[in-house]
């Protein structure tokens, strides 16, 4: 029997605002989060959403998985924030790239200043990178297997991945997943931009012959994903569906991608194999387009290698992050959000701050203004890509219903 | 660090210390037990740091084992004063 997965409730906090709604509509509307060169979550107060108990025993990187999951959780219709069947076939799998480094940091300079007698006793449960799959696990009642993957930035999508396996083989009945990271602090900038990979113009243009690296974003995308039977037993609105995922190794360097995009490649195959779409079902690609020089073109030379090259010349490619920056361990997450939405309303938003094509980056990356997508009455499958240092690279075939 | 805190005082820091980890002001007072305020092991140990650090006064694990009010923890800590 086949255990299909759908998409019932969103959540996300990003530099766009608070809400998965906002995310989709300010990105369609072209407007971008990113300011003096950070995505910053900058509407965020987690006092406006978190009791106080909640906003001193959680690192910044948890307090927007409780935030978006609470939305997420409310979207789908969850009474009382709790599952609407057996708890101990809930599950919970929340990723994030780093964790709670902000606290780390916080500490670490504590520690130095003022010695061991001064660090929090709360230091671990803050910083360690499974706490925003703990507590929220707590605050909803989610009993089933719970964890968080550690792919960098390939971990948001993982996490879907492994939450829509545990569905279709049974562990699970529903999965609240998604990804987080808050990792805009001095370490973590510091050696993003030591080893190059920030943009020194501190502008995040995806594909255009300019891009000079990424720009550092946070904040947190959830979904709640359901069995398709049990979804509709309980009457639940359903949003889409995650029809495929595959995830696959370069093993070629440790933070380059492979250049001809081989294992980006396969992973798009993959997911469309897992999925039983071909390429002419592809009606929107969400790229990892993450603005770096090696990104934008082995990322490129994938979708042209799995879609093949008439396909990919027709399929509108467009990146989240030019207008959130890039949120490492939840941009999965977030941007398999925006894929969603964006194939809800039939639109493909737009790359920003796209002018100056490059040799060979020659898709249709959607330079600056949403498009409709010209799909006719067939359905709308998209995909959405993440790749993480250590070659990790994770595919999501979404639907919309 | 003093010496000649009052028991009145000591109260009034943990009680000040109980509002700032999110227990609800109005169900803060000496009898108030910790598990109705949502206090749990890890506030407490928060809460021996702060006793630590103000009144010098040292609470191990073991201390607080079987402290489940808030006179309990006061007269914890007053008996240990320095």
């Amino acid at each position: 029997m086949t255990r299909n997965t759908v998409i019932t409730g969103v959540g996300a906090v990003t530099p766009l605002g608070v809400g998965a709604r906002t995310l989709h509509e300010r990105w369609t509307a072209g407007q971008s989060g990113i300011e003096d060169g950070f995505g910053r979550a900058s509407e965020f107060d987690p006092k406006e959403h978190l009791s106080v108990k909640e906003v001193r025993r959680s690192d910044r990187f948890t307090q927007f998985a409780l935030v978006a999951a609470n939305e997420a959780i409310a979207d789908a219709g969850w009474e009382d924030g709790k599952p609407p069947g057996d708890p101990d076939r809930t599950a919970c799998v929340i990723a994030t790239g780093i964790g709670g480094i902000g606290t780390l940091e916080n500490q670490h300079l504590l520690l130095q200043e003022q010695g061991a007698g001064k660090i929090s006793p709360l230091s671990i449960p803050m910083l360690m990178a499974n706490a925003a799959t703990g507590v929220v696990a707590m605050r909803h009642d989610l009993r089933g297997q719970s964890f968080g993957p550690v792919s960098a930035c390939a971990a948001g999508a993982h996490a879907l991945g492994m939450a829509e396996r545990l569905i279709a083989y049974g562990d699970a009945d529903r999965v609240v997943t998604g990804g987080s990271e808050a990792a805009i602090t001095p370490l973590a900038t510091a050696a993003f931009a030591k080893m190059d990979a920030l943009s020194n113009s501190g502008v995040s243009r995806p594909f255009d012959r300019r891009r000079d690296g990424f720009v550092m974003g946070e904040g947190a995308g959830i979904l709640v994903l359901e069995e398709e039977e049990a979804a509709e037993e309980r009457g639940a609105r359903i949003l889409g569906y995650l029809r495929g995922y595959a995830s696959t190794s370069d093993a070629h360097h440790l933070t380059a991608p492979e250049p001809s995009g081989r294992g980006a490649s396969r992973a798009i195959e993959l997911a469309l194999e897992d999925a039983g779409a071909g390429s002419d079902d592809i009606v929107y690609v969400n790229a990892h387009g993450t603005s770096t020089p090696l990104n934008d073109r082995s990322e490129t030379n994938a979708i042209k290698s799995a879609l093949g090259d008439e396909r990919a010349a027709e399929v509108p490619v467009s990146s989240t992050k030019s207008a959130i920056g890039h949120l490492l361990g939840a941009a999965g997450a977030v941007e398999a959000i925006a894929t969603l939405l964006a194939l809800r309303d039939r639109i493909a938003p737009p790359t920003l701050n796209y002018e100056e094509p490059d040799d060979g980056l020659d898709l249709d990356y959607v330079p600056n203004e949403a498009r409709p997508l010209q799909n006719g009455d067939a359905r709308a499958i998209g995909i959405s890509n993440a790749f993480g240092f250590g070659g990790h690279n994770a595919v999501l075939c979404l639907e919309a219903s | 660090m003093s010496t000649t805190a009052t028991r009145q005082e000591i109260e009034q820091r943990v009680f000040q210390a109980l509002e700032e980890f999110g227990a609800e002001p109005d169900q803060i007072g000496p009898d108030a037990e910790f598990e109705a305020m949502d206090v749990d092991s890890l506030d407490l140990v928060e809460l021996a740091q702060i006793v630590e650090d103000d009144y010098g006064v040292q609470l191990k694990g073991e201390d607080m084992e079987g402290i489940t009010t808030v006179r309990q923890a006061v007269d914890l800590v007053v008996s240990k004063l320095p």
